[in-house]
């Protein structure tokens, strides 16, 4: 038995192209869009696993150190040290901010790094692309590749210019922010510091003259956090209950800061994009459904022939599906070159994983399947005896 | 191979129910040799499609009986179960217009028959060729019916209706659109495939340049069949 399916879509490729690429487009948008979010839980794992932490101290009551402001006495880490279990304890600050780069800005994580060793200190970036690590005790940065920044660059940050003497690479924010990373009291100072300019206005509001600077904190003694690595043997549950009980702090492990990156943080966006996915489904099932419904419309006649002439209705029904199904496959296949030449050119790190594209081929092929059913029921509908004149 | 042709008896059907039934078939008699051609005409209004639909078996009959060959397909309100594939097998179609499947090509409309009743693509093709080469289209075996003129057109129709070796043909109006010489040519060939075959056609029509050349007639009349006998002219 030849495929009467196949033969109508060979006759009239021409449809079955152009409709197969529109829906193909959309396909690629929808399998982006699932990128975007397995990007956003990817960036998040990394900038934990990165982190190098087993324990996040917080400030008590507080969801910190990313999904919420935290402070913490930066002397606080030598108690920490002290609890029974803990085998590293480093303090951190994280700043997002714009900084200049030539004519532009750059959005980035300025993360403020504990002096000390690398693979030993949480904290640091634990690979380089080029350069070294920060080995002074001020003025030099680790830049993210992603910021764009070059090894010697000068970056400047508040009223300071750093040199960038080593570059990272995958090292971003829960928002997919390059890092760079400075050494912590430079940090610390950048972050309660106002530039110059707010300095300057400042001052001239007060109406104040000179006696003013001294007003002016130079350094500060807070960090958002420290992170903790446990002892391999103790147990990290057990850990942070002591360190939450004696330093009235709040600890998150890692499975718990996961919970706070991936479900919550990220769960908003996930809806958003869960909300456009069920939209671009709809009219994905409108189009297939619509240009079948016509195709099927157009061949009344020969399908009455068809019956006239013996023609079961299953392989009428058959002939409807395969066509929705070809559809289907030519828009996937469209939409999956559309998606992975695409992804590179998003903003936001797009992670096309394997099993996306599997469910969205399988999402693909049961919407066109639903959407032959109208077609297929008019076509089972059709009245043999119309082939006989009237 | 035709067996022993179409038999009607006493042939009755009914629209509708009550108040609103009315009898478009009162009262048909036919009876259709293997070889025969006979035709089939009548006013507007007759009967003469309602009469078609029941013989093509896409209607039931109110009453009456209908063999074909030794097969009894409608009995007083008793039917075959399978009528898809009494169709498929039994009955050859033959339209007024073409009415070929536009996405395959002319052999494949032909050779489409056979591959539904179950046999294989190369065996069914090689019986729509023997078919084709019967009414000399076999050259445009592998075109698209859109490329044919009309008259291939009809007579590849004629081959598809023929192809599965129906006992009977049922043509519908099959030269209305044809000059005469064409329509000459399409009466030629049924009867050439109907002697061939051992086919039993029955051709209904208005057309008065093919009336003349059955030797047997049925005119039909508010329902009823009376039989006549043709001039049997010549359609050389
Ligand atoms: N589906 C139907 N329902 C009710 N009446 C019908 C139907 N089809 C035909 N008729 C009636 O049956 C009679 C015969 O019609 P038809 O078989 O079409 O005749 P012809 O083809 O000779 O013109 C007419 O009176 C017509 O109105
Ligand atoms: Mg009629």
């Amino acid at each position: 038995m030849i495929s009467l399916g196949s033969c109508d879509i060979l006759h009239s490729w021409g449809k079955f192209i152009f409709t197969g690429f529109g829906l193909g487009l959309l396909i690629g948008v929808t399998l982006v869009m699932a990128g975007v979010y397995r990007g956003m839980v990817d960036d998040g794992r990394i900038l934990l696993d990165n982190s190098g932490a087993e324990l996040w101290v917080v400030q008590n009551g507080t969801l910190g150190p990313y999904a919420e402001p935290s402070s913490v006495y930066d002397d606080e880490y030598r108690t920490t040290m002290s609890m029974p279990g803990v085998d590293r304890a480093a303090n951190i600050t994280y700043l997002t901010m714009q900084v200049a780069k030539g004519k532009n800005d750059v959005r980035v994580m300025v993360v403020g790094i504990a002096p000390g060793t690398l693979g030993i200190t949480p904290g640091w970036p634990p690979f380089l692309a080029a350069g070294r690590q920060v080995t002074r005790n001020h003025y030099e940065a680790v830049a993210d590749i992603a910021s764009g920044f070059k090894l010697g660059d000068q970056i400047k940050i508040r009223r300071n210019h750093y040199t960038v003497v080593g570059l990272s690479r995958r090292m971003v924010s829960s928002n997919g922010d390059p890092m760079i990373f400075i050494p912590l009291k430079d940090a610390q100072e950048a972050q309660f510091l106002k530039d110059n300019d707010a300095i300057w206005q400042g001052r001239r509001r007060d109406g104040a003259g000179d006696e003013a600077i001294g007003t002016t904190p130079s350094s500060n003694h807070y960090v958002n956090a420290i992170l903790v690595r446990v002892v391999p043997g103790y147990s990290q549950d057990q850990v942070a209950d002591s360190i939450r009980r004696w330093q009235r702090l709040t600890v998150y492990t890692r499975a718990q800061m996961e919970d706070i990156l991936v479900g919550k943080m990220i769960a908003a966006s996930a809806k958003q994009i869960g909300m456009f996915l069920v939209i671009l489904a709809i009219v994905s099932a409108a189009i297939v459904a619509f240009i079948i419904y016509t195709l099927t419309m157009d061949k009344i006649r020969e399908i009455a022939v068809l019956k006239l002439i013996g023609t079961r209705n299953r392989v009428i029904a058959a002939m409807i599906m395969q066509q929705a199904l070809a559809l289907g496959v030519i828009g996937f296949v469209v939409g999956k070159i559309t998606a992975t030449f695409a992804a590179p050119a998003f903003p936001k790190y797009v992670l096309l994983i394997p099993i996306d594209s599997l469910s969205g081929f399988v999402a693909v092929m049961l919407i066109c399947v639903l959407a032959s059913l109208v077609a297929i029921r008019m076509a089972l509908k059709v009245d043999p005896a119309e082939a006989i004149g009237g | 191979m035709g067996g022993k042709g179409i038999k009607i008896e006493g042939m009755k059907k009914r629209y509708g129910e009550g108040d609103t039934a009315a009898y478009a078939l009162k009262d048909v008699d036919m009876d259709v040799a293997p070889g025969e051609v006979v035709g089939l005409i009548g006013p507007s209004g007759s009967g003469k499609s309602t009469l078609l639909k029941c013989l093509g078996a896409v209607i039931d009959p109110t009453e009456g009986r209908m063999m074909l060959g030794d097969e009894v397909i409608f009995d007083n309100g008793w039917k075959v179960k399978d009528l898809c594939a009494l169709r498929r097998d039994k009955i050859g179609f033959v339209f007024q217009a073409p009415y070929l499947i536009p996405f395959l090509n002319v052999l494949d409309n032909v050779a489409l028959l056979p591959m539904l009743a179950g046999l294989h693509n190369d065996e069914a093709r090689e019986k729509a060729m023997e078919l084709l080469t019967a009414l000399d289209v076999q050259h445009r075996a592998d075109a698209m019916p859109s490329r044919l003129s009309g008259g291939e057109q009809q007579r590849v129709a004629i081959a598809r209706g023929l192809v599965n070796r129906p006992p009977v043909i049922l043509a519908d109006e099959p030269t209305a659109p044809l000059d005469s010489k064409r329509a000459m040519a399409v009466v030629r060939i049924l009867n050439e495939m109907a002697l061939k075959l051992q086919t039993a056609i029955i051709v209904v029509t208005h057309d008065e340049k093919i009336i003349p050349t059955f030797k047997r007639i049925y005119h039909i009349r508010d329902g009823v069949t009376h039989e006549e006998v043709g001039e049997g002219r010549s359609y050389k």
